[in-house]
């Protein structure tokens, strides 16, 4: 049997690559899809610690995280399209109205 | 016995006179506010009167002093100290002039100070001085007299800088509250001192306790507490009572209104010390050290005021060093155990002290307001009555009999003459000072109303008073004369029945004994009143006929110029002070330090975010990596049971 | 004795972390979406390793299928090109690394000191534990609620993504 850490040690990996792309992207899209990276780790997480657990509450967690994971991707990209069509960019750092 | 009962009317009813008068006088008609102010000292004084009468009878049934505790105003583990109010024989006398005196200073500043501004003010405060001082002499304890002692302060920096617009006025009340709190702190330490030692301030049981025979005299030399205390609550009647090296801010008083001077400065404020020290009698007698001091100190400050008085040509001011002079003598008098002689001089002091400085008001009100000796001249028949009634004071402070003073001044230099250590020495520096006050009074005198005219009659128009002044000058003047006739018998082998009055205070010890004694105090009168000719020929010869005013050069400078003390203090005093106040208190601890630390909280707030500013930077990414670095901190918080044993060295 | 299960495990680890890496180290976005979808499958992968087959589908069918799917489309659409390479953030270049590194540490810290504790993956039950049927069971039942939520969310999504796509006439 593969030990439940190996599989948590895994999700850590993918998390913090996860992170670093989040980090140093600078394609919208590409820090978007970083984000979905990092949640199928957590997935990942879940599932080994159902498991672990003998009991299937993860997998219904893992299902929701899915389910807000494709409604947030939908509605997320419908903004990435927005603003991409108003500043003409996909750079993030062109989207900066906000600097003090 | 009602009054005694309630012994708080007697103050109380000043009090309600000023504050009436101090909130409401100023729409009132001069009629209203006079009578206000002169009914509430009034019948204050008539129920004094009646405390006096039920007191005595009370005595007679049963032999102690009356002690009535009103509320508890201090209650702190085990000190209390109360509004007790107290009747004895030495609060009889001092109740008697301060309202009796204080009432006919009343009455004649309504006829002086009619045509001043603030006219209620004035009356308001002087309401309010009775009202303190009549705490003071009635307390029962040493924290409610010092309640009296600093109001009277208050009530004496109020009406010295009654002209406030004019600044040396606004000066000398400040210097004469500042002053006096030098003398406070000393007064103070003496209270301290002695509630660490009686663990109580209250009089009968700090002087119960001071009186038991295991408490031994401490011998001459000795700072044993008893000696240090007494030193330190004399320090306080050294400032109140205006004695060296405190007496400087008296004569720069004299700013303020005549009356105020008459009543504050020399009939009843300046006494409180006098007061303070024979009440605390008890400890004194066990301190003779203190008690040596306070005879030396007295002594020294008796001629050293009478020589400054010699070349001043202010008329307040010669009354002013006078007033100094005399104090001293009453100091001199306690220093040597004759408490009953310093109260008694006090009683008499204030009498013709009083009236000297009101005839002399009376002068400078006939004269328009002018105060310089130098400017008058001839006036004696021009406003006779004052002439006479300052003449009666005159030879009453001069010492001659059968005026008051004499007999007062007699018994003091008698009881210096009989003392130890050094008695003779203290009953010569007395005489020498009674000479000298022979000699600038009748200077004054001469120089005021006798020889030729040295003002110009177009300019002044002197005219004699109104009854409202001249009034209590003749009843002043009258007390003058028969004030001290309460010892007359003990001159010619009676008994003296002011000191016989007092003896339940003080004890029997006062009584002169003996075939020699008595007639050794016959010499010494009669070597008084030669003193008091000699300074009187000196003057007539100098100043009765024509004089003019000549140069002021050597000894007369110095003496002129007050010694030139006020120069020194403020040299090595004031300045010092003023440069600490401005250099260090000031740049450095107020502006540096205090805004500095307020104004560095602003600024540090300012400072953190203008640094904190830089993570709004618009930048995306950089928000990014913020949200990682939150993210890390909640992990690490949660983690943090996990982490942390291996962080210092668990097991792995 | 290293057993096949293991093999498989490292085998499907192995894949998802270089699609991770490959992720982050293309430039193109449309390859770095095809490195996801890498990830994803081979994740699901592992869920069958771990006897969860209705998620591995799910994963395949909604994460695979449907998300990344709509993320091709929007590349596709707004023509997104290679990255430029611009950098105004200093934060992120000096800090990204250590943080990232630091995040991951901790995790792994976190992971690592409690391994002992971790209780075994149970050998028995897995057909009974995983079936879909107990999935469901436990979906409606207990967790009845957060279902009807996210049918809720799912339904304003929609509402969202149509009003943010409309044109302004």
């Amino acid at each position: 049997m593969v030990p439940t850490s190996y599989y948590l040690v895994l999700s850590a990996i993918l998390f913090g690559l996860g992170v670093l792309a989040f980090v140093f992207k600078r394609n919208i899209i590409t820090i978007f899809m970083a984000i979905e990276l990092m949640l199928n780790a957590v997935n990942l997480a879940f599932v080994a610690f159902s498991q672990a657990l003998g009991k299937p509450d993860g997998e219904v967690f893992v299902l929701f995280v899915i389910v807000v994971a494709a409604a947030e991707a939908a509605v997320g990209l419908g903004i990435i399209i927005l603003t991409a069509r108003n500043r003409r960019s996909l750079n993030v750092e062109h989207v900066d109205l906000l600097k003090l | 016995m009602p009054i005694l009962e309630n012994l708080w009317i007697i103050p109380l009813l000043p009090l309600l006179g000023s504050a009436i008068n101090g909130l409401f006088g100023a729409k009132w008609s001069k009629t209203i506010v006079n009578s206000v102010a002169l009914g509430s000292t009034g019948v204050s004084f008539l129920c004094a009167v009646e405390a006096v009468r039920e007191f005595l009878g009370y005595y007679e049934a049963n032999h102690k002093a009356w002690v009535k505790p009103f509320f508890d105003w201090i209650v702190a583990g085990n000190f209390r100290a109360g509004f007790d109010l107290q009747l004895d024989h030495l609060t009889v006398v001092m109740l008697l002039v301060v309202t009796g005196v204080g009432f006919l200073i009343h009455i004649y500043s309504t006829g002086y100070m009619a045509h001043e501004e603030g006219y209620y003010r004035f009356f308001s405060y002087l309401n309010l001085f009775m009202f303190f001082m009549l705490i003071l002499v009635l307390a029962a304890n040493y924290v409610l007299l010092f309640v009296g002692w600093e109001g009277v302060g208050l009530c004496s920096y109020l009406l010295i800088g009654f002209y406030f617009l004019k600044k040396s006025a606004a000066d000398a009340g400040k210097k004469a509250f500042i002053v006096n709190r030098i003398g406070d702190f000393g007064f103070m330490l003496g209270m301290f001192l002695l509630f660490r030692t009686f663990h109580s301030l209250d009089f009968s049981t700090v002087f119960a306790a001071a009186a038991k025979p295991e408490v031994a005299v401490e011998p001459m030399g000795q700072f044993g507490v008893l000696t240090i205390a007494c030193l330190l609550l004399f320090v306080g009647a050294i400032g109140k009572s205006a004695q060296l090296p405190l007496y400087v801010w008296l004569p720069d008083a004299m700013e303020g209104p005549t009356p105020v001077s008459a009543l504050i400065h020399a009939a009843t404020m300046v006494t409180a010390g006098v007061y303070m020290v024979a009440r605390s009698h008890v400890l004194f007698t066990h301190a003779p050290t203190a008690m040596y001091v306070v005879a030396i100190v007295g002594c020294a400050t008796a001629f050293f005021a009478a020589t400054i008085g010699l070349v001043q040509s202010d008329i307040k001011k010669v009354l002013a060093y006078s007033t100094v002079s005399q104090l001293g003598y009453m100091f001199l008098a306690c220093g040597v155990g004759a408490f009953g002689a310093g109260i008694f001089h006090l009683m008499t002091h204030a009498f013709f002290k009083a009236l000297l400085f009101l005839s002399a008001g009376s002068v400078i009100h006939a004269m328009g307001g002018e105060q310089d000796m130098w400017n008058m001249g001839g006036l004696s028949k021009k406003i006779r009555t004052t002439f006479l009634c300052m003449l009666f004071g005159t030879i009453a402070i001069a010492g001659f009999p059968p005026f008051a003073a004499f007999f007062s001044k007699d018994s003091i230099l008698f009881a210096a003459y009989n003392s130890e250590n050094g008695g003779k020495v203290l009953y010569g520096v007395g005489l020498l000072a009674a000479v000298l006050t022979s000699f600038y009074m009748f200077r004054l005198i001469w120089l005021t109303f006798a020889g030729e005219k040295r003002y110009d009659e177009h300019k002044v128009h002197v005219h004699e008073s109104p009854l409202s002044m001249t009034g209590p000058l003749m009843i002043l003047a009258f007390l003058s004369l028969t004030g001290g006739w309460f010892a007359l018998p003990a001159l010619f082998g009676g008994k003296d029945y002011f000191a016989e009055f007092l003896s339940p205070v003080f004890g029997a010890g006062e009584a002169a004994g003996g075939e020699a004694a008595q007639s050794l105090e016959h010499m010494l009168s009669i070597v008084a009143v030669l003193a008091a000719t000699a300074g009187l020929v000196v003057a007539w010869r100098m100043y009765s006929k024509t004089v003019t005013r000549g140069t002021s050069e050597g000894v007369h400078k110095l003496l002129y110029n007050k010694y030139y003390v006020d120069e020194l203090y403020a040299a090595v005093v004031v300045r010092p002070l003023m440069w600490l106040s401005t250099n260090v208190l000031w740049k450095v601890v107020d502006a540096g330090m205090i805004d500095g630390a307020v104004n560095g909280v602003a600024d540090g707030a300012a400072a953190v975010g203008d640094t904190v500013r830089h993570t709004q930077s618009g930048n995306t990414r950089s928000y990014a990596v913020w949200v990682v670095v939150g993210a890390m901190v909640l992990l690490g918080i949660v983690f943090w049971p996990i982490l942390h044993p291996a962080l210092f060295g668990g097991v792995r | 004795m290293i057993s096949g299960v293991l093999v498989i495990f490292f085998v499907l680890a192995a894949l998802a972390v270089f699609g991770a890496v490959s992720l982050i180290l293309q430039s193109h976005p449309i390859h770095s979406a095809l490195s996801l979808i890498l990830v994803m499958v081979s994740l699901a992968g592992l869920y069958l390793l771990m006897g969860a087959e209705f998620i591995a589908a799910v994963q395949i069918i909604v994460y695979g299928g449907a998300v990344m799917v709509l993320f091709i489309f929007v590349i596709m659409l707004l023509n997104a090109g290679v990255e430029e390479r611009t950098n105004f953030s200093k934060m992120a270049t000096f800090g990204g690394v250590p943080l990232a590194l630091a995040l991951g540490g901790i995790i792994a810290a976190a992971i690592a000191r409690s391994s002992g504790q971790l209780p075994a993956p149970t050998a028995a039950a897995q057909g009974a534990l995983t079936s879909t049927r107990e999935l469901s069971k436990l979906l409606f039942s207990e967790f009845v609620y957060p279902f009807e939520l996210t049918s809720f969310l799912i339904l304003v999504a929609i509402l969202g993504a149509i009003v943010l796509a409309q044109r302004e006439n």
